[in-house]
């Protein structure tokens, strides 16, 4: 028996008794701190610090092109790191299946959830702000979905526009960009055949399947399943009406730190 | 862009009803060098699929020494999209595609049998007309049957959206680019277990469980036309046998 076997049973006997960390329940997350605006030279910024799961989001806009098949829209893209300081098992290089994966499930949710207005980025003919996400991952202890996705809408919220004036940028008394929907993600992970919310990292080791929901107050914006495991239909249905209800308390932490 | 009218008088664009499927047609091993491979046509998708090994695992550091690894490759030919040319190779969509597929096949094959193997899926979108992710599972589920690499299901996949508010199956690449919410699946039609699934747009909780119910019920009619794919070759040869008889 090797070590990670023995840590399996470890983690699989307690939940079998309900157990996790913190003594939270099998459907709680853990504490979420938020610190908003961390990085002043970002246009929006927040750290998420999920347990201790430690996420920074950072926002910057730039003028740029509208996407050839949206000549009228801005863009929006994500990126994630999963930078080699947060994990012993992250590498320098190039982008991981992971960190792809982990950007654009925090994309989808942003996006079908018309968070942002891409309309109202537009500048002109040729031209519109191209708003860019980036996810970093500071310190891995799993759930980076629900973290990346917490972090990124809170610095949305609290995101300054710049202005685009005789063709300069300008980043001086800015008003903020407008937020038009509130998009949270729930991620549900089987381990030992019982599903928990908010997975730790010791209990992502030995996750069999897990899924995240995205939604709103009234719609899924977006779902993920990922890894080798599988849900059952009739769980499928009972986690996505769970999402609504945990993601009432995601809610209130953003809207709790909404600076104006 | 104007959003066109995407069902009209109840019947969509292309004829079908809301819970239709296009018209499938697998064919089994049509690549002699891979150990098992498949063709499928869906609507106007054309998608090959071909797996090798299982093999030894390379480079080394991938394989796993109590199982199987499994590796999958998709991407989309340049050519394949009635929109612009592609760029060739693996962009940060195809490797998303990529794991999530990857994922639902490590879920069936008994890896255990083959400890410091790979077995890899690779997927080639030849033409595109939406719903490839789910054409290209259902494709390399039949490849890897062909195989004969031992699974405890063959799974299939399909997609059901959303357009106003209908729920349509099997979106084509002009109502996916117009609807209102997309949601692939992929299920093991033996236990029912979903082991893709992915959404986006918005969809009421009523909804996802009507899309779930379409795609459970179109379900039955892959998995027979997958089947049939992998019986076809046998049954050909047996009816010469009997004629000649």
């Amino acid at each position: 028996m090797n070590i990670s076997t023995i840590t399996e049973q470890y983690i699989r006997d307690r939940i079998a008794k309900g157990i996790r960390d913190g003594g939270r329940g099998l459907l709680s997350f853990r504490d979420i701190a938020v610190e908003v605006g961390k990085i002043p030279n970002a246009e929006g910024s927040a750290e998420v610090n999920m347990g201790h799961t430690k996420v920074l989001a950072g926002i910057k806009l730039g003028v740029g092109e509208p996407m050839r098949d949206k000549p009228e829209e801005g863009t929006i893209m994500t990126g994630a790191e999963l930078l080699p300081l947060a994990h012993h098992s992250y590498d320098a290089g190039p982008p991981t299946a992971e960190s792809i994966e982990l950007a654009r499930v925090i994309d989808r949710g942003i996006r079908a959830s018309n968070a942002v207005d891409l309309k109202k980025l537009f500048i002109e003919d040729g031209k519109a702000w191209n708003l860019f996400i980036d996810i970093y991952v500071l310190n891995y202890d799993g759930n980076l979905f629900d973290a990346g996705t917490l972090a990124a809408v809170i610095a949305l919220q609290n995101t300054k526009m710049p202005r685009y004036e005789d063709k300069e940028v300008i980043r001086e008394n800015l008003q903020k960009l407008e937020i038009q929907n509130i998009p949270t993600s729930c991620t549900f992970a089987k381990v030992a055949d019982t599903i928990l919310l908010d997975t730790d990292g010791s209990e992502e080791d030995f996750s069999q399947a897990r899924l995240t929901i995205a939604n709103d107050e009234n719609a899924v914006r977006a779902m993920q399943k990922g890894l080798m495991g599988s849900f059952t239909v009739r769980e499928v249905e009972s986690l996505v009406e769970a999402t609504f209800d945990k993601s009432k308390e995601l809610r209130q932490i953003i809207s709790k730190s909404r600076v104006d | 862009m104007d959003k066109p009218e995407l069902i009209i008088d109840g019947k969509r664009l292309d004829g079908r009803m809301p819970d239709q499927l296009r018209p499938i047609k697998i064919t089994s091993n049509p690549i002699r060098n891979a150990a098992g491979s498949a063709y499928i046509e869906w609507g106007n998708n054309k998608i090959l699929a071909a797996i090798y090994g299982p093999r030894e695992a390379l480079p080394k550091h991938t394989g796993n020494l109590n199982r199987a690894v499994v590796k999958c490759r998709y991407t989309m030919a340049p050519f394949s999209s009635i929109e612009e040319h592609g760029r060739p190779g693996m962009n940060r969509r195809a490797i998303e595609i990529s794991k999530v597929t990857k994922e639902v096949f490590e879920n069936v094959i008994l890896l255990d049998l083959f400890p410091g193997n790979e077995i890899s899926i690779f997927v080639e979108v030849l033409q595109s007309d939406g719903g490839t992710r789910a054409a290209g599972i259902t494709c390399a589920a039949v490849a890897l049957a062909a195989s004969g690499i031992p699974m405890r299901d063959m799974p299939y996949a399909v997609s059901a959206g959303k357009v106003g508010e209908t729920i349509i199956l099997d979106m084509n690449k002009i109502e996916d680019n117009y609807s209102d919410a997309d949601m692939p699946v992929a299920i093991n039609p033996r236990t029912k277990e979903v082991t893709l699934l992915q959404m986006d747009g918005a969809l009421s909780r009523s909804q996802v469980t009507t899309a779930l119910t379409m795609i459970e019920k179109a379900g039955e009619t892959i998995t027979k036309i997958q089947r049939e794919a992998l019986l076809r070759p046998y049954e050909k040869v047996s009816s010469k046998y009997e004629a000649s008889i």
